[in-house]
């Protein structure tokens, strides 16, 4: 089972929700939808339900159009933010719902809600009511829910931002694994970066009602098309910061320059803007190119065993992302390492001009 | 932290206290007062103590004021409850319409009760009230001043249409707290209207229909002012209802003891019912 949407827009009111769009998912493939708040996630998803009617375009399923097909003739399932359960039905009932409703044989249902509850570990509560449940025990029944009925489509829509960061780790480990063996395309819809990257699958990036990039999740980290794609794509923001490139001398706002490196070669001398991921940034020189950047610290937060640093110089600010815990007072003046060869170059209009080569042979940590 | 033991705490409940006292206790415990003695003018009082309990609870006005009562806060319940879920169901939910619904359905609510009487009192009459002429040129046998099932249901009428409202209001905005993620993942299950209803509209209405059936049964249980603007209960005492049968004893009457044993007893009904009521709609839940 594919679906396919062909030149889809989405128009309420006069506001764009979604720009033409295309889009094709393979079947049983699992597919992330990365994007802020309100960049369009949502609206997506319900198009692709058939919640929603795209204001023009088509939406293909196995070759047939089914545009005008309303959700309850489709065969799909959606798992929300928000843990949706019946709040007077027991877990058993629960999960059993939509096959009683689609007159499913009493002994299937019963073989089938077993081996799916088995499946999310929630086997020893089928008994109870919703409300008596953890909020990760409730989820995993609105998975079940999901599940049980082997739709075509399943759609994700931040399913896990209500829970806590352990559960939401293992459930998300969990989601992976659930649908390696199965034939249903999964569509996964989350703000994190971090998210994207865990889960794999295909990455598509949303910003502002488009699609800006599609590809697998390492391969668009690796190489995002533009500006937007990269911010988008990185957790804190990568750091953007304008110069240019002379003839021998790479200059990265008038503050910071260095001789033209080996993989910065080949580029037309003229403006361009400059982009380092925050893990990159150290406060000790790791290689012979790294440029050494005096800075004064705005604030360092720390969270869990990382630590966030805002630093800055006359010229530009910096986010830093170092593993371990680092205190530092305000205003106090640190120099920090910068490797030119983890630069990414992008055009005056946002392009990606060059992306950093991924280390080859050793572990890619980028 | 060192703990610090004075009686302060005294000095920071007492007006909680004050207030309590003089809104509740005090008014009770002077009813409690009146209703073990015998009172013939304000120097001649009697202690008699549980004489006027044993001949209230014999006098058979109270028997047929409580089952008439009782009759009347069943036929409330029964009818505004329903209807008023079904309105709130009805009601559009966003848009100008909902804003101008709202307020249709809200202004039976602001009229006074002895309005409310006096509006159905003409409006029921044959000669120059649109409703009892209607029904009259209609060929029906209407006369609330005569016959009982008539003034009955006039009065009936009159409290659904009052506090209709209240219950709808009340749903709707039960109904507005249910997040649209339910009835999309209702729609994707392809459930039908009913089961909607049924397993989650209803659910999550449960808790404000508690208030709202509490809330009717004690304000119809004490009704007055309906019925005694329309036909002063009558006709007969068809349309006496406790607390009317109280006003006759109490102020007609002059029999301040026994009204007084009347009133506790009558408080007690309408506590022991809500408790009732209440316990056993909390033992359902922890039973499920």
């Amino acid at each position: 089972m594919s679906l396919t949407l062909e030149n889809i827009t989405r128009v309420v009111d006069g506001e764009t929700h979604i720009n033409t769009t295309n889009l094709s998912l393979e079947p049983g493939s699992f597919n992330v939808l990365l994007g802020r708040t309100l960049a369009g996630k949502t609206s997506l998803m319900r198009l692709m339900a058939g919640l929603d009617r795209p204001s023009s375009g088509r939406i293909l399923m196995n070759g047939a159009d089914v545009t005008g097909v309303p959700v309850q003739k489709r065969n799909i399932s959606m798992v929300y933010q928000q843990f949706i359960n019946y709040p007077n039905l027991t877990v058993w009932e629960n999960i059993a719902s939509p096959l009683k409703l689609a007159k499913v044989q009493p002994s299937e249902i019963k073989r089938r809600v077993d081996e799916v509850a088995q499946l999310l570990h929630i086997e020893q509560y089928l008994q109870r009511h919703p409300m008596e449940l953890s909020g990760g025990q409730q989820q995993r029944t609105a998975m079940a829910r999901a599940l049980v009925k082997d739709a075509s489509l399943i759609l994700f829509d931040e399913p896990l931002v209500n829970l806590d960061y352990k559960l939401r780790e293992e459930l998300r480990q969990e989601l992976r694994n659930l649908f390696k063996a199965r034939n249903t395309i999964a569509v996964y819809a989350t703000t994190e970066p971090n998210e994207a990257l865990a889960l794999g699958g295909t990455t598509s990036l949303l910003h502002e009602g488009n699609i800006i990039q599609t590809g697998p999740a390492a391969k668009v980290y690796r190489n995002p098309i533009n500006v937007d794609a990269a911010e988008l794509f990185s957790e804190p923001p990568i750091n953007l910061v304008p110069g240019r490139i002379t003839d021998s001398q790479v200059f990265i706002s008038e503050a910071v320059h260095f001789p033209l490196v080996q993989e910065l070669q080949g580029l037309p001398p003229g403006d361009y803007k400059f982009g380092i991921r925050p893990s990159h940034i150290g406060l000790v020189p790791h290689n012979d190119d790294d440029l050494e950047i005096a800075v004064t610290v705005e604030l360092a937060e720390i969270s869990g065993s990382e630590t966030f640093m805002h630093v800055k110089n006359q010229h530009f600010p910096l986010v830093m992302q170092l593993s371990g815990v680092y205190e530092f007072h305000t205003d106090a003046r640190v120099n920090v390492y910068l490797p030119a060869h983890r630069l990414f170059v992008f055009d005056m209009e946002g392009k990606l001009i060059k992306a950093p080569s991924p280390i080859i042979g050793g572990a890619f940590n980028g | 932290m060192r703990k610090v033991e004075n009686n302060k705490a005294w000095l920071l409940v007492l007006p909680v206290f004050l207030l309590v006292a003089f809104s509740a206790i005090v008014p009770l415990m002077t009813v409690v007062n009146y209703s073990v003695q015998d009172i013939f003018d304000q120097n001649n009082a009697y202690f008699v103590g549980s004489e006027w309990y044993r001949e209230i609870l014999r006098d058979p006005r109270l028997h047929e004021s409580l089952l008439r009562q009782f009759m009347f806060s069943f036929a409330v319940l029964a009818i505004e409850i329903p209807l008023g879920i079904g309105i709130a169901l009805m009601m559009p939910t966003k848009g100008k319409m909902a804003s101008v619904c709202l307020i249709l359905v809200a202004i039976p609510l602001l009229i006074p009760w002895n309005v409310v009487g006096t509006i159905w009192q003409i409006f029921g009459r044959a000669d120059i009230g649109l409703f009892g002429w209607s029904l009259t040129s209609l060929g029906m046998d209407y006369n609330y001043a005569s016959n009982p099932i008539d003034a009955w249901a006039t009065v009936l009428l009159m409290d659904v249409w009052h506090w209709t409202p209240l219950v709808a209001l009340l749903c709707y905005s039960g109904l507005r707290a249910i997040p649209e993620a339910f009835y999309q993942a209702a729609r994707i299950d392809r459930a039908s209207k009913w089961a909607i209803f049924r397993h989650i509209q209803l659910p999550k209405l449960k808790n404000v229909l508690v208030i709202g059936v509490l809330l009717r049964f004690m304000d119809s249980f004490m009704i007055y002012t309906e019925p005694f603007v329309l036909t002063g209960g009558g006709p007969g005492n068809s349309t006496t209802f406790l607390s009317q049968t109280l006003t006759q004893m109490a102020i007609g009457q002059f029999d301040l003891g026994p009204a007084a044993a009347f009133s506790l007893i009558y408080f007690l009904i309408v506590l022991l019912v809500s408790w009732l009521f209440f316990t056993t709609i909390n033992h359902m839940d922890k039973d499920k």
